[in-house]
């Protein structure tokens, strides 16, 4: 299957379409290793039926996240917390 | 094209128009797309690309805007890989006027505004210039004088996209220098690299650690992930080089 190891910027566009706020600066704690990691540097594995994105440090699945023409499937078991900045 | 669905008040799939299109090297061409309603952008950020096939299958890529934010129209650098689902319809097919679907701008964080100032430095690989060129222009045109420098590796000479543009801003900017390496071939003559970018090569042109340098990076992922080990090893703090890597298959 075609599936890309990009940074985990390129997640950015699917979260975009769910979360309001900017997700490639949010930080997020690894609930496995504990690494707190801006999701942009972290890993994402993409491919045509979703998108995961996984600790830099572990390889821990932080975020999983698919989609179909009826909505969205968001699994955020790997990611202790995240923070993230209110707009300015 | 399928029915676009959403979120209210997030991102979207949107269609922009085709305006132009110019063929930067033998292996890349540049799209320039007006999107009605386009916000904006920061230097560093990209946009998805969605094709959509008439069975209805969909490919995605994601490529980064060239252009700088103060520019009209969005510049996107595709490069031609011969197996790809993507680049070949979007270098060899698509015509001005043509619609495509896109999404963006996205990404806070490999971005760079006049604001954060410098020293910069900047590493690119092939058409991973592109980001780092919005950041090159955006500086230019927001008169910032961060001193800044540029590392490109390219294969040859005629594979260097922007050659032309990155040669009179250099020449006109004193705070600005470009310095070439020619992986593959050189032309006679030639004086500068002509090798990968390896440690001894970033020792030399990468501002000293001291100098306190925010750096991207943006290319194969092997360069990147080379270009940063060695830069941590050279003493640069790992938090202020930021990376963006295109994959193994970018197609």
């Amino acid at each position: 299957m075609d599936e890309r190891r990009l940074d985990g910027n390129a997640a950015g566009g699917l979260l975009g379409e769910v979360f309001v706020f900017e997700t490639t600066t949010a930080e997020g704690a690894c609930d496995r290793c504990g690494t707190v990691a801006h999701l942009g540097q972290q890993m994402a594995y993409i491919s045509d039926i979703g998108t995961v994105v996984r600790c830099a440090s572990c390889d821990n699945a932080l975020i999983r996240i698919a989609q179909n023409p009826r909505g969205y499937f968001l699994d955020l078991r790997g990611v202790r917390y995240l923070r993230f900045e209110s707009a300015p | 094209m399928t029915e676009i669905r959403r979120l209210p008040g997030r991102l979207a799939w949107r269609i922009g128009e085709v305006v132009e299109t110019r063929h930067a090297t033998p292996r890349t061409r540049s799209l320039f797309l007006e999107v009605p309603g386009w916000e904006g952008h920061r230097a560093g950020q990209h946009v998805d690309v969605r094709l959509t096939a008439e069975d209805g299958y969909q490919a995605q890529r994601s490529y980064s805007i060239a252009s700088a934010p103060e520019e009209r129209s969005l510049e996107l650098v595709v490069e031609r890989l011969d197996d790809g689902e993507v680049s070949p319809y979007l270098t060899d097919e698509l015509r001005t006027g043509d619609k495509l679907e896109l999404r963006g701008p996205i990404g806070g964080w490999f971005v760079w505004e006049a604001k954060d100032g410098g020293p910069l430095f900047l590493v690119a690989g092939g058409s991973g210039i592109a980001p780092l060129m919005a950041m090159i222009r955006h500086r230019a045109a927001a008169g910032s004088e961060a001193p800044s420098r540029l590392l490109y590796s390219s294969r040859s000479r005629e594979d260097i996209i922007f050659a032309g543009e990155l040669d009179h801003l250099a020449a006109s900017d004193g705070s600005l220098e470009v310095v070439h390496t020619l992986t593959r071939s050189q032309p006679p003559g030639w004086t500068g690299y002509a090798r990968r970018i390896d440690d001894e090569m970033l020792a030399e042109v990468a501002p000293s650690p001291e100098q306190g340098p925010l750096t991207f990076v943006c290319g194969p992922t092997p360069l990147v992930e080379s270009v940063a080990t060695a830069l941590v090893g050279l003493g640069h703090d790992a938090g202020r080089i930021k990376t963006e890597r295109f994959g193994p298959t970018g197609g």
